[in-house]
């Protein structure tokens, strides 16, 4: 059976269903979001319809710009943390058999659906003076006594690359389970160490694939907002905490709303980037 | 190939980052007392228990296990017809629903909670518990979506055209061939719609935060007020979950395949 053109309104009747849900719950929330980042604030949490920049015209603070700034350069890390670590392990994990690989597919998935607040939690025992990594630096001789990890920026950045890693190894494992392995063969009997091999045609094959990556994980980490509020002060955190705190305590929703805009907007520039970059012809598609 | 022992040691040394959390949570879990030791102090299954016997932690727990069930059947009925029908038509603008379906997943997750947080104040339901429902099919519609044009990519089109030929009417083929064929993707995609519903945070927070409470809701409240046992048998018992959904999902169905390998078959 080749697929049709849908004519009759009963060739229609099965998207009916899923395109309602997906207005009224995705696009009109969004829109009133959008909305409501235009309204103005009035006291004890209430706004009112309007059409006011002066929620926009706050990010011009200094403090606005500095969060901005820190959500940006410790997303950027964690991006840069990840694919390092995540590339090479990746690579390593699509030579292994089938069987192998299923089983570490199964423990990485088990890690990436893990809530936040559970890797909040996890990291801060693992890091806090009675139950932590410490203990074990006490017991090599490393440390004379056990210490508390946390809160700090350290334990940040290691809470979100935790959270990221499984994210980035799943991006990049189908571009480099699918690389043609007769391209390292190649180099192999032309005499390349499986060192050279790797940096001259693994890497360079797979550039837009890791560029791609670097750009998706950023992205993910943007969006982490309880593991700086549990590993880090109050002076880490990021913006989806501070529109997290706007939108729920502070109770102003118009300011909240034109920050998750911003968001928006940096997000998807950032994903047309990746589509950009990963449109061109990549060696291994 | 790299020297065995690099790549071993470099696949151990991930390994250790990934579990060694999870390992001091296990410890932790079984301390006999109410404290916060590793390596553990006597051994007791009692904060295992407590999840069960405990009304907060009982009713916490029904509260996520429903809120997922429901979630991910809601996720998989929205996706089901959107994925047939973009395997069985051609409609260039059903892409539109195709990316919006896939739009929640991509943005930061507080952008989705923020809208609902939002619409559903402003439609004078917020906090009602079914709009949690709602709201977790939505953001994670996705998965099935996936999953399930994956599964169609993946029949054989001359089946179906068989069957056809044969005199079957769409009904008839969708009934006799399709579904046999797809259900091992549309079981993927609710399980994967599933356990990510189970650990979800801030969507629930923002619709629902103050009137029904999720087990990730529970154990970030507990947090703020100090540390108890519950919530790190708790946590083990959500890997323990989630490593069986997807073990079960890796072995009924093709686990590479579904994140972006080429199937057995093709090798």
């Amino acid at each position: 059976m080749r697929r049709e053109p849908a004519r009759s309104l009963s060739d229609h009747l099965p998207v009916i269903f899923p395109a309602l849900m997906l207005l009224v719950f995705f696009v009109i929330p969004f829109s009133i979001m959008i909305a409501v980042s235009f309204f103005q604030r009035e006291q004890g949490g209430f706004y009112t319809t309007d059409f006011v920049f002066s929620n926009y015209e706050r990010f011009l603070s200094a403090f606005f710009g500095g969060v901005l700034g820190f959500s940006l350069l410790l997303a950027a890390s964690v991006a840069a943390c990840c694919v390092a670590l995540a590339f090479p392990f990746t690579y390593f994990l699509t030579c292994r058999t089938r069987r192998v690989q299923i089983a570490w597919l199964v423990g990485l998935l088990s890690v990436l659906s893990l809530s936040e607040v559970i890797i909040g939690f996890a990291w801060s025992t693992l890091f806090s003076r009675t139950a932590g990594i410490s203990n074990l630096f006490v017991a090599l001789g490393l440390m004379d006594q056990p210490t508390a990890l946390l809160p700090g920026f350290g334990a940040v950045l290691t809470g979100m690359v935790y959270q990221a890693l499984p994210y980035t190894i799943l991006v990049l494992y189908p571009a480099l389970v699918r690389l043609e392995p007769t391209l390292l063969e190649a180099s192999r009997t032309l005499g390349a160490s499986p060192l050279r091999g790797f940096f001259n045609i693994v890497i360079p094959a797979l550039r837009n694939t890791i560029v791609a990556t670097l750009i998706m994980v950023f992205v993910f980490a943007l969006g982490s907002y309880l593991l700086p509020q549990i590993l880090g002060r109050p002076q880490h955190w990021t913006l989806s905490v501070l529109i997290t705190d706007q939108a729920i305590y502070q109770s102003n929703m118009p300011f909240a709303a034109a920050m998750a805009v911003f968001l928006v907007l940096i997000s998807l520039a950032l994903v047309g980037l990746t589509l950009l970059v990963g449109g061109r012809k990549d060696l291994t598609a | 190939m790299t020297p065995a022992w690099i790549r071993n040691g470099y696949m151990v040394l991930i390994a250790l980052f990934l579990a060694a959390p999870l390992v001091v949570v296990a410890g932790v879990s079984v301390n006999a007392k109410k404290t916060l030791l590793f390596p553990p102090e006597g051994f007791s299954l009692s904060w295992y228990a407590e999840i069960f016997t405990e009304n907060e932690w009982r009713s916490a727990l029904f509260a996520s296990v429903g809120l997922a069930a429901f979630s991910a059947a809601l996720a998989v009925t929205i996706a089901m017809p959107l994925a047939w029908f973009l395997w069985r038509r051609v409609a260039p603008w059903a892409r539109v629903f195709q990316f919006l379906g896939i739009a929640p997943f991509l943005l930061p997750p507080v952008i989705t909670a923020l809208g609902f947080l939002s619409f559903w104040a402003t439609a004078g339901f917020y906090g009602e518990p079914w709009t949690a429902v709602i709201s977790h099919a939505i953001f994670f519609v996705t998965l099935p979506l996936v999953t399930l044009s994956l599964g169609f990519a993946s029949i054989d089109r001359s089946l179906v055209e068989a069957a056809a030929t044969m005199g079957a009417d769409d009904r008839r083929v969708f009934r006799t061939v399709v579904i046999p064929l797809i259900t091992p993707y549309l079981v993927s995609g609710y399980a994967f719609a599933f356990v990510l519903s189970l650990n979800e945070y801030i969507v629930s927070y923002m619709t629902v935060g103050f009137t029904l409470e999720t087990l990730p809701i529970k154990i970030f409240n507990a947090l703020r007020y100090g540390y108890t046992p519950t919530m790190a048998s708790v946590s083990i018992f959500f890997v323990v979950i989630a490593a069986a959904v997807f073990g079960l999902v890796a072995r009924y169905g093709d686990l590479p395949r579904l994140l972006g390998a080429w199937s057995s078959e093709d090798k």
